[in-house]
């Protein structure tokens, strides 16, 4: 009994309408969560002794850092999920989450390059947590570029998840192997962020900012993947009823 | 080859039979060779002529270059195969698709990969690579080309039948191949100091059993797919 709401969610109505239902419950409590963090981190939380307000953008690279990789998981479990029980709207979340995970990517290299303008001097350093993200923004175009190729939804989406699943293998292997690379040729001895321990000002608008960066992915998912619904069900009958009620 | 004949020798006999299909056309083999050449001509002239300090990046130039080489390769892995119809027969026959995939990535490995490291130390050579060190650039290639073309096997697999796929295949195959250049070239750059290089080649050889036990699993689901 407690499974039947999930086995529900695979057909393509309940999913268009849960969806529906579900993003201003998301939406909502997103949008309180980061304009609480923005106001935390950018007004209340005290200035580094070190970086001063610099260090303020850690409030937005931080989370889209975080959200990067979490959105990859994410759309390797949905890819997973579709191969393994032949779920075909666990493909349209999949597809979904890739464009918002490499927008999450690209925000995270920014704001990392704009910081490292203030602490290195310098817009890009081969900093090994740049360097991944960067990797990480080439597995996204992979993906998207895979699914764009293939004209056929059904092969494209076959071929796409299993991409998605070689892919998050690989993540922990291309991360790590990327830190020993830099550790091997010796780091710049400016970038030792080595938290001291955050004080509690400056630590909750930042839990709040990752937060509301998570549930702001959920909403957009949920937005994304009606779209992505409606795209695939175009010539069922069901549409023209949910559309017209 | 039939259903009865045993995985291993099915195997066997894929491998084999590549083997010959691709010397039957030398021609075709030498290319990659022609191109690492090539590529490894262009630094002297793009950066300076003086080996001291082509010596300093002579790693990187080698693994760059062996890498594009063998990718550009990778993209006729399985397209004769699939348009022949010969794939899909694989596919039928029987026998695990797993072991007749990883057969034929073994005997592309061994028509590219492998001349690539041969060629490498003359390649050095011409780097300013001292001549105490040229028979330790070998083994890292060699062994950093078997990786490469076992995740390339899922890329050219996923990409059969996609129009240019050869642009997409290097999209999909070298973000995932990153790992294999960073040890590789740091092998190869501790070789060429003379120093000790075990330490990134046991990387390569943990990546590489890693790559030959998981590879062609998916290199095989992904076949499948394209044959649907």
């Amino acid at each position: 009994m407690a499974w039947t709401w999930f086995h529900r969610l695979a057909s393509p109505p309940h999913l268009y309408a849960f969806a529906a239902r579900a993003t201003p419950w998301l939406g909502w409590p997103a949008t309180l969560l980061i304009l609480g963090g923005l106001y935390g981190g950018l007004v209340l939380a005290p200035p580094d002794y070190q970086q001063g307000d610099d260090f303020r953008i850690i409030y937005v690279h931080a989370p889209s850092a975080w959200m990067s990789l979490m959105v990859y998981v994410t759309m390797a479990s949905a890819a997973a999920i579709a191969l393994i029980w032949r779920m075909k709207v666990a493909h349209a979340v999949a597809a979904s989450c890739a464009p918002i995970g490499a927008s999450f990517t690209l925000a995270a290299l920014v704001t990392g390059s704009l910081w490292g303008r203030k602490m290195w001097g310098t817009y890009w350093e081969w900093d090994p947590r740049l360097t991944s993200e960067l990797i990480l923004l080439f597995l996204y175009i992979g993906y998207m570029a895979l699914r764009s190729a293939i004209e056929e939804l059904q092969r494209a989406d076959r071929a796409s998840a299993l991409l998605a699943i070689v892919g998050v293998v690989n993540v922990p292997i291309i991360h790590y192997s990327v830190i020993w690379w830099n550790s091997l040729h010796q780091a710049p001895s400016v970038m030792k962020l080595a938290k001291p321990a955050m004080p509690a000002s400056m630590l909750a608008p930042l839990l709040m900012m990752l937060a509301g960066f998570t549930l702001l992915f959920g909403a957009l998912l949920l937005v994304r993947v009606r779209a992505e619904v409606l795209r695939r069900e175009r010539s069922a009958g069901w549409i023209r009823a949910a559309l017209a009620g | 080859m039939n259903v009865n004949t045993p995985a291993l020798e099915a195997a066997w006999l894929v491998f084999a039979r590549d083997l010959r299909l691709a010397l039957r056309k030398p021609g075709q083999c030498v290319q990659p060779l022609a191109f690492f050449a090539i590529v490894t001509t262009l630094f002297p002239l793009a950066i300076s002529p003086e080996l001291s300090r082509l010596r300093e990046i002579a790693s990187g130039v080698l693994w760059v270059g062996a890498l594009l080489a063998a990718l550009l390769a990778l993209e006729f892995l399985f397209r004769d195969d699939a348009q022949d119809g010969t794939l899909e027969q694989y596919a039928l026959s029987g026998q695990s698709l797993t072991w007749l995939v990883f057969a034929k990535t073994a005997a592309h490995w061994s028509l590219t990969g492998v001349p690539l490291a041969l060629m490498a130390p003359f390649a050095g050579a011409a780097l300013g690579v001292r001549y105490d060190a040229m028979p330790w650039l070998i083994a890292p290639i060699a062994l950093g080309t078997l990786v490469l073309s076992l995740i390339g096997s899922i890329g050219a697999a996923l990409t059969l039948g996609v129009k240019r796929g050869g642009v997409l295949l290097t999209l999909l195959t070298l973000p995932l191949a990153m790992p294999v250049l960073i040890f590789g070239a740091q092998a190869t750059d501790l070789a060429i100091r003379g120093a000790s290089f075990a330490a990134p080649l046991y990387l390569l050889c943990a990546m590489a059993v890693l790559a030959v036990t998981l590879a062609p699993l998916a290199a095989a689901a992904a076949v499948r797919m394209s044959l649907e």
